[in-house]
């Protein structure tokens, strides 16, 4: 029994190393994609301590979800954008006041966290259950199961039709737009580089009206691909 | 081991993610700073459930994960969007719509 105690002991302080070290990595992480591996070393620390709290579905649901499909999203659309360079942590900033008052009021969080979740810790508000024993007949899955589809199972619902508008809504977002939805009077593109215009440019081309160049120069090129 | 325990982990875990969605400008690490909160708060759920028998804790933690599955799905959408338009896109830059 003692050695039991001793193992789960061991467990939790490498699982908690890992979680609040992953979580640092986070957010001290220069490179987008290093902090994603750091959140999937954060998502397999709390994966271990759901093991030691014997809550094993939720275990594997964590990893397979969050290891499996979150972060793997999160890379996807960081090698989609091209954004996995190096971005400056403590270089300058517009307002030098935010840094210390972040910081601040995640302290503030944590402790406000920890004072609350702790005094509730000797008096639980809350009776223990009759219905849904984690300890009863059958594993935790079936426990879940049967709470999941019974007692919740409007918000099972529900949360289907919030999946269904997620992916929409994704489908949506991400397809590319026909025509540019933002008035570019007001917000003009890049110019192009310079050096490239150059080499483009045809001198005789300014003599030309504006509304007839459009027109002729696709004709010019189909001549020449038939007679070629 | 004791309930308090874990619940000290999640509560350094909540103020780690928030501390890095103040901190961070790039939306991509925020967003990932918003998963690290919701995973301490599906620590402390399934914490109290286990100290009170109850399995609802372990629902709600399969609620809040669908939700964050979809939160993600749709702001890595949104994220899509912004940075096709301006690649070095960070929060400070995205404030056309303040007032």
């Amino acid at each position: 029994m003692l050695a039991v105690a001793i193992v789960e002991r061991v467990v939790w302080a490498v699982a908690a190393l890992v979680v609040l070290g992953g979580a640092l990595g986070v957010i001290a992480s220069e490179n987008a994609v290093h902090a994603a591996l750091s959140l999937v070393a954060t998502l397999f620390g709390v994966a271990l301590m759901f093991v030691l709290q014997e809550a094993y579905f939720l275990a594997a649901i964590q990893v397979i979800v969050y290891g499996g499909a979150i972060v793997i999203l999160f890379l996807f659309v960081i090698m989609l954008l091209g954004v996995d360079r190096f971005e400056m942590l403590w270089g300058r900033e517009r307002h030098a006041w935010r840094r210390p008052l972040a910081v601040l009021s995640a302290a503030v969080i944590a402790t406000l966290a920890c004072v609350g979740m702790l005094a509730t810790t000797a008096t639980p508000t809350g009776a223990p259950s009759v219905t849904g024993k984690v300890g009863g007949p059958g594993d935790d899955i079936m426990a879940i199961g049967r709470s999941l589809f019974t007692d919740h199972v409007w918000a099972f619902e529900i949360t289907g039709v919030l999946l269904t508008v997620a992916v929409v809504g994704a489908v949506v977002l991400a397809r590319k737009p026909q025509r540019a939805p933002i008035d570019l009077d007001e917000f003009p593109l890049p110019e192009p580089e310079p050096d490239v215009l150059d080499d483009l440019d045809d001198p005789g081309a300014e003599s030309a009206e504006p509304g007839d160049a459009a027109d002729p120069e696709p004709e010019e090129e189909a001549e020449e691909v038939t007679s070629a | 081991m004791s309930q308090t325990a874990y619940l000290v982990v999640a509560a350094g875990l909540f103020g780690i993610g928030a501390a890095g969605l103040l901190l961070r400008k790039n939306v991509l690490v925020m967003f990932m700073c918003v998963e690290l909160m919701l995973n301490a708060v599906n620590l402390t759920f399934v914490s109290f459930g286990r100290s009170l028998d109850d399995v609802g804790g372990q629902v709600s933690v399969f609620f809040v994960l669908v939700v964050a599955a979809a939160e993600v799905v749709v702001g890595l959408g949104i994220i899509v969007a912004i940075m096709r338009r301006r690649a070095d896109a960070t929060a400070d830059d995205i404030s056309m719509l303040k007032g």
